[in-house]
């Protein structure tokens, strides 16, 4: 074959794979612009929009977002989002990663543990709300009841302004710890036993192995569990909505509650895109930081 | 070796420990159903049910708007494609972005990647006014034809299962004249199976276990799904919680079964997931 006839071919070749993989990639591609990538320049555009859905849209400008800095009701929502993801996030992690270290230990029934560990996670989230909305009753559930048992007295965990935002909270850390945590153990279980054969000849104790091997050694799991979850802690809702609908007064909306109330209960839609896109750049500018700062951090290689 | 055991001890009590918070909540949402409405906001409350009452489950089931059966029906109809056809163009994309060398490969498929941290809020609305301007309002519509266009997690976790199988099995396939259409659907997903499967249980999980978009696009009760029926049932009978706790036994039931049988395509997908991301 001439060199020329060998150019042809390569060049026919990668027309093929362009056109292939257009064609294998068109439905998800026809998916990605038609429900993501378009609706994200719609909503910016929205937000510039007054519009009920009925009566005829109107052009704006920056009103919207005007009013968000002056609306007390966003600004509380805003604040709590921030509290839960401040909570959220430590509690969780914490506590998905003494699980992973419990179970990356030579124990038994690691099967059993792990169905147990992630049983509420699978579960919906309607049911786990409605059963701890019953948990968490101030006069008849079965948690205030143990306090009182133990000479404490009851906590209005959900009817209280303070408690609420925590006590849900407290629920979804719960629900969501066995995620994380098989998330953590395959990482802890990818650590070559080597290494902790050399730090045992240097007699460090168990704790220095967590600080100095453990969790150096899962920083890209950390990392990547982290960004994960400070995204869906952002967003929270359902467990808002079927608990106690932003209340006591509005001690528990947050940003996507709000934006959920002015959307489908107010009919406020270019003021909800305003928020929409407000909790996307927030969410951007903390995954950037994320990335930036702590993805430095990362140690990538054994 | 006795601080080694020491630890041994402290993580089987942190274990145990962490079971039985995980698992009290259940065992108490499963008592509760089968006591009655007395004995529910009794004080002390009482541990095992006095009286057994198996007949709340037989009002749960038919007191709502529309009766647990024909919830699980919708559902179906809504999950079933939104499995069958989502994973298949999601593979196939996959197929294409682990194998074949396209212009702009990386680019799309970063494009993919980042859509995945686009928070639903950004989306909602123009996607509500699209499918209201559609008629699709009150349809399963909304609802399933999302889905069928694949999504992002499920092209990231098969391209990477699919860029371990080894090239030699394609090659010999090509001299063979088999075309890649047939390399994807007779080569690449029969040896898939397992990671269909993840998908499958991942995607029936997401789709049944979904509350917001049935709240947002359905509102005539006949067409109401578990979760909607549910929550639905629960405006009605807010202080119901015999009836409540045996409609959540009810819903939650389906995925517990999957969950019990399905449990090892659940673990390695999420292990994929954190290993590669």
């Amino acid at each position: 074959m001439s060199v020329a006839a060998k150019k042809k071919t390569s060049h026919s070749i990668q027309r093929r794979d362009n056109i292939e993989g257009f064609l294998f990639t068109l439905p998800a591609v026809i998916g990605l612009f038609v429900f993501i990538l378009i609706p994200i320049i719609a909503s910016i555009g929205l937000s510039f929009t007054k519009w009920d859905l009925i009566t005829d849209i109107e052009f704006i400008g920056i009103k919207n977002y005007v009013e968000l800095f002056q609306d007390e009701i966003f600004l509380t929502s805003l604040l709590n989002t921030l509290k839960w993801v401040v909570l959220y996030i430590p509690l969780g992690l914490t506590l998905s990663f003494i699980l992973a270290l419990a179970m990356d230990m030579p124990v038994k029934g690691i099967g059993v543990f792990r169905t147990i560990f992630y049983l509420p996670y699978v579960s919906p989230i309607l049911v786990i709300a409605l059963l701890f909305t019953w948990i968490y009753n101030t006069d008849f559930g079965i948690l205030n009841y143990m306090l009182n048992e133990i000479g404490l007295p009851s906590v209005p965990w959900i009817s209280d302004g303070n408690l609420a935002i925590f006590s849900i909270c407290l629920m979804s850390v719960w629900k969501g710890a066995g995620y994380n945590m098989l998330i953590f153990l395959a990482a802890l279980q990818g650590i070559p036993d080597s290494l902790y054969e050399a730090a045992d000849l240097d007699g460090i104790t168990a704790f220095q192995k967590v600080i100095y091997i453990k969790i150096p050694l899962i920083t890209p799991s950390l990392y990547y569990v982290m960004i994960m979850a400070v995204i869906s802690a952002f967003q929270v809702f359902n467990e808002i909505y079927i608990m106690t609908s932003g209340g006591p007064g509005y001690a528990t909306y947050t940003m996507s509650y709000y934006l959920w109330s002015n959307a489908f209960s107010y009919n406020r839609f270019g003021y909800a895109c305003a928020m929409a896109i407000i909790m996307f750049i927030i969410i951007l500018a903390v995954s950037l930081f994320q990335t930036q700062f702590l993805g430095k951090k990362v140690q990538y290689d054994l | 070796m006795r601080k080694s055991k020491k630890s041994i001890i402290i993580s089987y009590v942190i274990l145990i420990v962490m079971s039985v918070v995980d698992i009290a909540p259940f065992v108490w949402m499963v008592l509760s159903s089968f006591k009655s409405q007395q004995e529910l906001f009794a004080y002390p409350p009482t541990f095992w049910p006095e009286e057994w009452h198996p007949e709340n489950y037989v009002n749960a089931w038919n007191s709502g708007s529309i009766s647990f059966g024909g919830m699980f029906l919708n559902t179906m109809k809504i999950v079933i494609p939104v499995v069958i056809i989502g994973v298949l163009v999601s593979s196939l994309a996959a197929y294409a972005f682990a194998r074949i060398n396209f212009k702009g490969r990386d680019k799309l498929f970063g494009l993919f990647l980042a859509s995945m941290m686009v928070p639903f809020a950004v989306t909602l609305i123009p996607s509500f006014i699209m499918f209201r301007t559609l008629g699709w309002y009150d349809t399963f519509l909304p609802l399933i034809v999302p889905g069928c266009f694949g999504s992002a997690f499920a092209i990231f976790l098969l391209r990477q299962f699919f860029m371990t199988i080894p090239g030699e099995l394609e090659e010999a396939a090509r001299i063979d004249g088999c075309g890649r259409l047939r390399i994807w659907f007779q080569i690449f997903m029969p040896l898939s199976k397992p990671i269909l499967a993840t998908l499958t249980v991942f995607t029936f999980q997401g789709n049944y276990n979904d509350l917001m978009g049935p709240l947002i696009y359905l509102s005539d009760s006949s067409k109401f799904t578990v979760q909607l029926g549910l929550a639905t049932f629960r405006g009605m009978f807010s202080t119901r919680y015999d009836l409540l706790m045996a409609g959540s036994v009810f819903c939650l039931l389906p995925i517990l079964v999957i969950y019990i049988f399905a449990q090892k395509y659940f673990v390695s997908g999420i292990v994929m997931t954190g290993l590669k991301g």
